[in-house]
């Protein structure tokens, strides 16, 4: 993977920075203890480019616990509610948009 | 079915414990992950949106009962009770942890199953037809050759790591049930005026950014030097083929690029060099792998038995076994085709109970043979027609009897958004509503065969380019849209569809696929001209013109 150091990073608004866990592939966000979290709620968010790239830079450091991070886009509604930015985040964060086959 | 040997065995043993020593270092952090990730791709193992996926390599989409129900296992015990069925007679897995990842394999070599070279840049699991060696009018048995390809490939050093991915499909029957001119490398076998077996060779075809339909390169190969033949073609793809750019470096590329005569030529050349060494294939190598295959003792049994005669009288009965059940070889059976595409299901989905009592029906009424065909159903071979009344009964009870073989909403669809981290937008949904739409069965029989394939993005894992009706989805400003093309096929007269107009919008989809076949069923000029012939001979205009006359 490219160093983050080396990404042109550009953010347009709220971001937080994502993974997959490595153990089971669970989708993880960075949280602002300098770990992962698996709620989105949790996440630390970053509002500018360079806040993002700190964070990337400290989260990809974390290769045994994490796979592939990336600055993921979400929206902060006033209350300071956390949302996923676009749908792909979403299905991320929620699950599919289908039934499964085999219900929980 | 094929009996393993000691060397598969051992092979797939020590493969497990190698990929069990990679994981627990991995997750130990002596690896990295982009050290890991070129092993753990040798074993079929992706990183999708939310999970890991595991991908098992059904070889000639033949499974035992056994193995079957060794799926059912792994889905139950690892997974979340379910398995993905894809074209290319492979299953998945969608929720696997990585930490499971070595049980689960361990547990599938007990029946002979493995991962081995279902991702990667090597050749991938050799496909073939699914009604293979119980078609009738079939030349042979194709899995023989299939499971050749097998054994050479498998592993192969100087194979390991070409430009890019290789897949072979195989057919030995007329109609192409193996999709074999959209694959890299697609092999007819027919025989020669001598009357001996051989190979119609076809190249460079396949789907993805750039869709070609695969090119004749050689009209006939005598059985004994496909290995030789099929080794030039490696060979020459190995040193020209396209490393620099992952977007150009499938064969297809390279034969487009140089022109078949080129490249043949350039085979040729390789061919003539080496075609009298050690690949050259005896008859005793060959009968020992046909031998390997056993086939079941058929009875004498009736064409027409009684038992048929008086279950005739249910329609429903009549339906399915008029929609699911094809012509055998051997009179009295017939080869029962099982629907992974309930209405409102997620095409080529199977439960870990589904899995269960297939492998238990197949055990009471096709010789313990399951078969895995590319349009995601699955199939009984060896069914007496006899038994189709109480097997209908009892593939009804678990979802998997739904009259939709071939029609409108037996949907071909990848994973999509939902699953897929390369994805621009859904497909299951899409599939879902469309089956909806389409649900009743009286509709679905007026229509007639009419394919529809869904991808959620350009790399075509849903083969939409080759669906009567081809979907494809493309983000727009962050929305979900999608391509529609109408006219492409997929079998020995394999063609490209055509895009009808500019995307549309997710809402939209179903919608526009009844209108393009209501206007076919307004344009056809008999019941019997089939969507995909009404389109070749009117073209896309009229479709055209009725989708967006009103948009
Ligand atoms: C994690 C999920 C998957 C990933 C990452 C993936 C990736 C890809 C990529 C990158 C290509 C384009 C290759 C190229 O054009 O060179 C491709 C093609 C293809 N994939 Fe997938 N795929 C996935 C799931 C599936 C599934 C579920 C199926 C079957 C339903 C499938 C079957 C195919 C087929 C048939 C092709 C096109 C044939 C060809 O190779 O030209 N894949 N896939
Ligand atoms: S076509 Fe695209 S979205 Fe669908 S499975 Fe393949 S890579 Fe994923």
């Amino acid at each position: 993977m490219t160093s983050p150091l080396q990404q042109k990073i550009k953010i347009t608004g709220p971001s937080v920075v994502t993974a997959n866990r490595t153990w089971d592939g669970v989708v993880i966000y960075r949280d602002t203890q300098q770990g992962w979290t698996t709620e989105l709620a949790k996440a630390a968010i970053v509002r500018t480019a360079d806040e993002a790239r700190a964070m990337l830079t400290e989260s990809a450091a974390d290769d045994v616990g994490a796979i592939g991070p990336y600055i993921a886009p979400v929206a902060v509604n006033d209350n300071g509610a956390i949302k996923p930015g676009n749908l792909r985040e979403q299905i991320r964060a929620q699950g599919v948009t289908i039934d499964l086959p085999v219900p929980a | 079915m094929y009996a393993y040997d000691e060397i598969d065995r051992t092979l797939i043993n020590e493969r497990v414990s190698e990929f069990r020593d990679q994981v627990k270092r991995r997750l130990s952090g002596e690896l990295t992950e982009d050290e890991f990730k070129m092993l753990r791709l040798m074993n079929g193992v992706y990183l999708q949106l939310h999970a890991y996926m595991f991908r098992v390599a059904i070889p000639y989409g033949t499974l035992s009962s056994a193995q079957l129900r060794k799926m059912a296992h792994v889905a139950r015990r690892y997974d979340r009770g379910y398995g993905h069925f894809t074209t290319r007679q492979n299953i998945q897995f969608n929720w696997i942890k990585l930490a499971d990842l070595p049980d689960a394999l361990e547990d599938l070599a007990e029946v002979g199953i493995h991962a081995m070279q279902t991702s990667g840049n090597c050749t991938r699991n050799v496909t073939t037809d699914q009604w293979a060696g119980v078609a009738p009018g079939e030349v042979e048995d194709p899995r023989i050759w299939a499971e050749l390809l097998r054994q050479y490939s498998t592993l192969h050093p100087e194979f390991s790591f070409l430009p890019r991915k290789f897949k072979f499909a195989i057919t030995a029957s007329d109609h192409d049930r193996a999709a074999i001119k959209v694959h890299d490398i697609g092999l007819r076998i027919h025989k020669n005026a001598a009357g001996e077996t051989g190979f119609e060779v076809l190249v460079g075809g396949g789907l993805g950014r750039t869709p070609f339909i695969g090119k004749l390169i050689k009209p006939f190969v005598h059985g004994r030097d496909i290995l030789s033949y099929v080794e030039s073609i490696l060979r020459v793809y190995n040193q020209y083929g396209r490393r620099d750019n992952i977007y150009k470096a499938r064969i297809k590329i390279l034969v487009h690029e140089l022109g078949i005569e080129k490249f043949a030529a350039e085979v040729e050349e390789e061919w003539i060099a080496m075609r009298d060494t050690a690949l050259t294939l005896d008859d005793e190598v060959v009968e020992d792998i046909r031998s390997r295959f056993t086939y079941p003792h058929y009875k004498t049994l009736s064409d027409t038995p009684d038992e048929l005669k008086s279950a005739s009288a249910d329609p429903h009965f009549e339906a399915w076994r008029k929609n699911s059940v094809a012509p055998h070889k051997v009179p009295g059976y017939g080869i029962v085709t099982l629907s992974l595409k309930p209405i409102g299901g997620p095409p080529g989905d199977a439960t870990a109970d589904q899995m269960d009592a297939i492998a238990d029906l197949a055990e009471k009424y096709s010789f313990g043979e399951i078969r895995v065909g590319h349009e995601q159903n699955l199939a009984l071979p060896h069914v007496a027609k006899r038994d189709l009344p109480a097997l209908w009964k009892a593939l009804d009870k678990i979802g998997v009897a739904t009259p939709n073989v071939n029609l409108v909403t037996d949907i071909i669809a990848c994973p999509g958004l939902d699953y897929c981290s390369l994805a621009n937008t859904r497909s299951i949904p899409i599939a879902q509503e469309l089956t909806h739409r389409f649900a009743n069965h009286d509709t679905a029989n007026l229509i007639g065969r009419l394919h529809i394939n869904i991808s959620g993005c350009i790399n075509a894992c849903g083969h939409h380019h080759v669906g009567h009706i081809g979907i494809l989805g493309v983000e727009k400003n962050g929305e979900e849209y999608y391509q529609i093309t109408i006219g492409g096929r997929a079998d020995e007269h394999a063609v490209v569809g055509t895009l009808i107009g500019p995307a549309v919008p997710y809402a939209e989809v179903a919608d526009v696929i009844e209108d393009i076949v209501e206007a076919y069923l307004a344009l056809r000029q008999r019941p019997d001209e089939l969507f995909v012939e009404a389109v070749t001979r009117l073209g896309v205009e009229p479709f055209k013109e009725r989708v967006y006359a009103t948009r």
